[in-house]
């Protein structure tokens, strides 16, 4: 009797592990490829900001997701409505890496997460100050699976709970038909514009305790056709 | 949090402003949306800065699984302390609406000693934008 509880125990485990490693390196999840924007002839806006929460002006969520809320007395967001949820607000950079204004994020966990489809979701809000130029809104949804897949699962694989490399992709999944974040231009010279953008990140050191050690995020927001740039943040190129 | 050049007390304890001249003339301020019923739902970003074109106060409100909205408010405050704004976008739920936001300081009368010193009231009225053909 033992033998089959034993062989049972075997195989769900096989079966598990099967499981594990078809859904990480499943061949019909195909990477999002080039962004429509990175290629575009429109004006555009390039801005960069840091991807490690402790390099922000603040950063928060419930205390117990990836990234430690920083400053630490900063207050959590552990009530049940807010829990997965995080807020990020962070000096914006301009193409040549000066100072181009303040960004605020919104991000939470979404409810269309399908891991057997490649799609670890999250929905996010960006609202821009741009000193001398205005405002804007920027909503998307961001898939991270690709992030999960290439640089989390390998640092909790990790005997060191690291991970160290180079990793860059596009996280905006939408909701453009091209994998594009809708944008509003809200004040100044951005005001009513319609404007589209992609996010990015790229990595170099992950910890499974403090989440992103060596992290940049870039916007490309493309403006209207006719519309001048800022100076200094914009490439036609 | 409350940030902005000049400060004498940061808040959160232990933020740094960040020192750039750029940013000399914004206040950004972080809360949590509580609803009529005193829960929290959602979080919310208050953005009041001042350049060449005047003064900009913009609201973000982030409810999770329902969406985001970005409103513009007008600077200039009505009688009774109220200030009105549009509604400029959304997202999921608040993507199809267009309307009004009202603001206004209400001072906290209870009494307790540890309790803030006010809230911000937001009112919100919006219609469902006409889909064209």
């Amino acid at each position: 009797m033992m033998k089959y509880f034993i062989a049972l125990f075997l195989g769900l485990l096989v079966g598990a592990a099967i499981f594990v490693i078809g859904l990480i390196y499943n061949p019909f999840h195909s990477d999002s490829g080039l962004s429509p924007l990175s290629v575009t002839d429109s004006e555009v806006i390039a801005l960069s900001f840091s991807g490690v929460p402790s390099e922000a002006i603040v950063f928060t969520n419930d205390g117990d997701s990836r990234g430690k809320p920083f400053p630490e007395k900063v207050q959590q967001l552990w009530e049940a409505p807010i829990r997965l949820s995080s807020v990020t607000a962070t000096v914006m950079h301009d193409a040549r890496g000066r100072t181009a204004g303040l960004g605020i994020k919104f991000s939470s966990r979404s409810e269309r997460t399908r891991l057997m489809k490649g799609e670890a979701m999250i929905d996010s809000a960006w609202y821009i100050y741009l000193p001398g130029r205005g405002s804007l809104f920027i909503e998307q949804s961001e898939n991270h699976w690709a992030f999960l897949r290439d640089v989390i699962i390998p640092a909790y694989r990790s005997s060191v709970d690291s991970w160290k490399g180079v990793w860059l992709g596009d996280l905006t999944a939408g909701p453009g038909a091209l994998r594009t974040a809708a944008v509003t231009g809200g004040a100044g010279s951005l005001r009513g514009l319609k404007m589209e953008a992609v996010e990015s990140l790229s990595a170099r050191a992950y910890s499974v305790g403090h989440g992103a050690v060596a992290a940049e995020g870039h916007l490309l927001i493309e403006l209207p056709p006719n519309t001048k740039g800022p100076e200094g943040a914009s490439s036609s190129e | 949090m409350v940030g902005g050049s000049g400060q004498k007390q940061a808040l959160p304890a232990g933020m740094r402003w960040p020192a750039d001249q750029e940013l000399k003339n914004i206040r950004a301020e972080l809360f949590k949306i509580r609803n009529a019923r005193d829960t929290v739902v959602g979080i919310a970003s208050r953005m009041v800065a001042r350049d060449s074109s005047g003064e900009i106060i913009d609201w973000v409100l982030h409810l999770p699984a329902r969406g985001s909205m970005f409103v513009n408010m007008r600077p200039e405050a009505l009688q009774g302390g109220f200030r009105r704004g549009e509604l400029q976008a959304g997202s999921r739920e608040f993507a199809p609406l267009s309307g009004f936001v009202s603001e206004r300081w209400v001072p906290n009368t209870s009494g307790d000693a540890d309790a803030p010193a006010g809230r911000i009231e937001l009112v919100t009225t919006y219609v469902r934008k006409q889909e064209t053909p």
